[in-house]
C-alpha cells in the first residue's frame, strides 16, 4: 500500500483482557493503514473486535482489566505507543475523533448540544466561549443542521436521532482531526436518515480532507463509502482488499459467507431460507486450533484444525488469512510443508 | 479547505445565549406549588432579618404576673411560662433556626459530593478509602457524635454547624456515588473521554450537571433533618442555651405546659410544619425546573 501518505499505520495490534477466567485476547495481530483522504472499512459480526480495534487506537478501553499493546502505531507519523495516558489523552478528539453508534445517548441530556459539540476546542485550543460557540455555529452550517443559532442552545432530547447524529459528526470533526473513527454511526438511525448522514460523510471526507475508519457490520454500506476494506473475525483480520476486489474476488470463505447472506432482489427465491454461515463466532476464551473459521468452513481441509494461516497476498493490496485460498507457503515462510 | 479560518468575523449579537439557569428559572416560575414556598421562605427570611423592628415585644423581658396568658389582641400567639411573648419569640427563633437549616446542610451536601464523585469515578483506593470513612460515619450512632461534638468543642452555633454537617456528609456522598457509578458507564462519559477531556473535566462538567436534580431533592429533605436535630441538640442541653431561642428549643420547653397553653408548643410546631413544607415544595418545584426533559 501507498507508504508515502498513509495517516494511519497499525502494526500487530494485540488487546488482552485478564478477567476470571485468564486471558482472553480479543485482538490479534491486527495490521492495517489507513490513507490520506481514504475511508477504510472494518467489518465483521458482533465480537469480532471491530470497535475494540477503535477503542484500542484510542487508548479508551476499560482500564484495569484490559492491556493493550502493538508493535507500532503511527499516526501521521506520531508513534501513539510511545505516548503516556495524558499524551493519548491530547491526541483524542484534536487528531483522532470518534463518532459513536447511539447518538441518543452518547449527547449528555443535562448540557446544551452547542457546549457539547464545542467541548472538543474547549479542551483542546483553548479558545474564548466567544469563539467556540461561533465555531460550533459554522460546524453545524456545514453539517446541515436547520436552524443553527437556534440548535446552539437545544438540549439532546429536543433534537431528532438524525439531528444528533449530525452533532456528533460536527463534534467529530471540530479540531479537523486527521482521523475519524466512525463506530456504526447509522445503525440506529432509519434507512432514509442513514443515507443522509453517510453522504454527509463522504462529502466532509472531501472538503475537510479527514480520513476515515468505518465500523459496520453492513456490506451495503461498506460497498458504497469505503475505498478499503479490513474483514474481521474473532478478534483477527481475515481479508484485506480494495473494495472492488473484495466484492468481485472475495477469497476468504467467511467474506463469501458475508457476501451470500446478502438478500439480492433479483433472485426469485420465495419460499426458499436466506443463505447463512453455520455455527457461531467462537468463544474468544476457547478458540479452536489452527485456523479460527475452521469450525464453520464449507472447504476445511486438515491443515486448517492444525494450524493458524497467516494473512497471505493474493495480489496487489489482496491480503487473506486461508490455508486454501491464499497462497500459505510464501509468506507463511516454510513453517508448514503439508 | 480550512475550516478555523473567519471564525472571528460573526457578528457577537447574531450569538445570543440563552443560560440553562435562565431556562430554569422561567420553568420554575410556573410551578404555583413551588412559588408559594418561595414566597413562604422569603416573607420568614424577611421576618427573621428584620424581627428587632417588626416584632411586637421584647424577645427576653419576663413578665411573671403574665405567663401561659391564651392569644390576645396584645399576646397574638399568647405568653409562655415567662410571660414572654410567643410570636416575638418564633420570629427570634427563625433566625437560628432557618441558619441551622440551611448552613451545615449546604457544608455536608458540597462535601458529599466531592467525595462521592471522586469516590465512584476514581474507584480503586480512593473509593475504598471515602466509603469505609462515609460506612464509619453512619455506623456511629449520629446523635451521640454530634454530641461528643458540642461537648468537647463547646455549645456554640459554629460548632452545631461542624457537627451536622460532619454527620450528614456520608449519607449524601453514598447517593451520589451511585448515581456517579451509573453514568460513568453512559455513552456521553466515553464521548466526552474521546474528546480527550480530562478527568476532572469529566467529573465536574459532565457527572455532576447529572446529579444536581438529586442534590436538590437531598437539600430540601434535610432542611428539616436539620431542623429538627438542632431542636434534640438543643433540648439535650448541649445546642442553643437559652435565653436564646430556636424552635426545637421553643417546643422542648413548650411540651411542659401543653395542657395549661397549648400554643407555647403548638406554635413553634406549626412554624416547623410550614417552613418544612415550604422547603418540600421548593424543591420539588427545582428538581423538575432543572430536569430539562421536563421543559416544555
Amino acid at each position: 500500500m501507498a507508504t508515502g501518505d498513509t495517516v494511519l499505520r497499525v502494526r500487530e495490534l494485540r488487546t488482552e483482557f485478564r478477567g476470571d477466567r485468564g486471558h482472553v485476547r480479543v485482538l490479534d495481530n491486527v495490521s492495517f493503514d489507513v490513507g490520506r483522504g481514504r475511508i477504510v472499512g472494518l467489518v465483521g459480526e458482533s465480537g469480532s473486535g471491530k470497535s475494540m480495534t477503535a477503542l484500542s487506537l484510542m487508548g479508551l478501553t476499560p482500564k484495569p482489566q484490559s492491556h493493550v499493546s502493538a508493535r507500532s502505531i503511527e499516526l501521521d507519523g506520531v508513534e501513539l505507543t510511545a505516548l503516556g495516558a495524558d499524551g493519548l489523552r491530547r491526541i483524542r478528539g484534536r487528531d483522532i475523533a470518534m463518532v459513536f453508534q447511539e447518538p441518543m445517548t452518547s449527547l449528555n441530556p443535562v448540557r446544551k448540544v452547542g457546549d457539547q459539540v464545542g467541548e472538543p476546542l474547549a479542551v483542546h485550543k483553548g479558545l474564548t466561549r466567544r469563539q467556540i460557540r461561533a465555531r460550533v455555529l459554522e460546524m453545524f452550517e456545514l453539517v446541515g443542521i436547520p436552524e443553527p443559532k437556534a440548535r446552539l442552545d437545544a438540549y439532546p432530547h429536543e433534537l431528532s436521532g438524525g439531528l444528533r447524529q449530525r452533532a456528533m459528526i460536527a463534534m467529530g470533526l471540530i479540531c479537523e482531526p486527521k482521523l475519524l473513527i466512525a463506530d456504526e454511526p447509522t445503525t440506529a438511525l432509519d434507512v432514509t436518515t442513514q443515507a443522509q448522514i453517510l453522504r454527509l460523510m463522504r462529502e466532509l471526507r472531501d472538503r475537510v480532507g479527514t480520513s476515515i475508519i468505518m465500523i459496520t457490520h453492513d456490506l451495503g454500506i461498506i460497498a458504497e463509502m469505503c475505498d478499503e476494506v479490513n474483514v474481521m473475525y474473532a478478534g483477527q483480520i481475515v481479508e484485506q482488499a480494495d473494495v472492488f476486489d473484495l466484492f468481485e474476488r472475495p477469497s476468504h470463505p467467511y467474506t463469501r459467507g458475508l457476501l451470500a447472506s446478502i438478500p439480492k432482489s433479483t433472485e426469485k427465491r420465495i419460499g426458499r431460507r436466506m443463505p447463512s454461515i453455520p455455527g457461531r463466532v467462537p468463544d474468544l476464551a476457547r478458540l479452536p486450533v489452527g485456523c479460527r473459521f475452521s469450525p464453520r468452513c464449507g472447504d476445511v481441509i486438515s491443515v486448517c484444525r492444525q494450524e493458524e494461516p497467516a494473512l497471505a497476498g493474493l495480489a496487489e493490496g489482496h491480503f487473506a488469512r486461508c490455508w486454501v485460498h491464499a497462497p500459505q507457503a510464501a509468506t507463511a515462510g516454510g513453517r508448514d510443508a503439508s | 479547505m480550512s475550516l478555523t479560518s473567519e471564525m472571528t468575523a460573526l457578528a457577537p449579537d447574531v450569538i445570543e445565549e440563552t443560560s440553562f439557569l435562565r431556562d430554569a428559572l422561567r420553568a420554575f416560575r410556573k410551578n404555583r406549588m413551588a412559588m408559594v414556598g418561595l414566597f413562604f421562605v422569603v416573607t420568614l427570611i424577611l421576618a427573621a432579618v428584620f424581627a428587632p423592628w417588626i416584632s411586637p415585644h421584647d424577645p427576653y423581658r419576663v413578665a411573671l404576673d403574665e405567663q401561659l396568658l391564651p392569644a390576645s389582641s396584645t399576646y397574638w400567639l399568647g405568653t409562655d411560662n415567662f410571660g414572654r411573648d410567643i410570636l416575638t419569640r418564633i420570629l427570634y427563633g427563625a433566625r437560628v433556626s432557618l441558619v441551622v437549616g440551611t448552613v451545615p446542610s449546604l457544608i455536608a451536601l458540597m462535601i458529599g459530593t466531592v467525595m462521592g464523585i471522586l469516590s465512584g469515578y476514581l474507584g480503586g483506593r480512593t473509593d475504598f478509602v471515602v466509603m469505609r470513612l462515609a460506612d464509619m460515619m453512619i455506623s456511629f450512632p449520629s446523635l451521640l457524635l454530634a454530641m461528643v461534638v458540642m461537648y468537647t468543642l463547646g455549645a456554640n452555633l459554629l460548632n452545631i454547624f461542624i457537627a451536622l454537617a460532619l454527620v450528614g456528609w456520608a449519607s449524601v456522598a453514598r447517593v451520589v456515588r451511585s448515581q456517579t457509578l451509573a453514568l460513568k458507564g453512559k455513552e456521553f462519559i466515553e464521548a466526552a473521554r474521546a474528546n480527550g477531556a480530562s478527568r476532572a473535566t469529566i467529573m465536574f462538567r459532565h457527572i455532576f450537571p447529572n446529579v444536581v436534580p438529586t442534590l436538590i431533592v437531598l437539600f430540601s429533605l434535610s432542611i428539616p433533618d436539620a431542623i429538627m436535630w438542632e431542636s434534640s441538640l438543643s433540648f439535650l442541653g448541649v445546642g442553643v442555651q437559652p435565653p436564646g431561642s430556636s424552635w426545637g428549643l421553643l417546643v422542648a420547653k413548650g411540651k411542659e405546659y401543653l395542657f395549661q397553653a397549648p400554643l407555647v408548643a403548638i406554635a413553634p410546631g406549626v412554624a416547623i410544619l410550614l417552613t418544612v413544607l415550604a422547603f418540600n415544595f421548593i424543591g420539588d418545584g427545582l428538581r423538575d425546573a432543572l430536569d430539562p426533559s421536563m421543559k416544555d
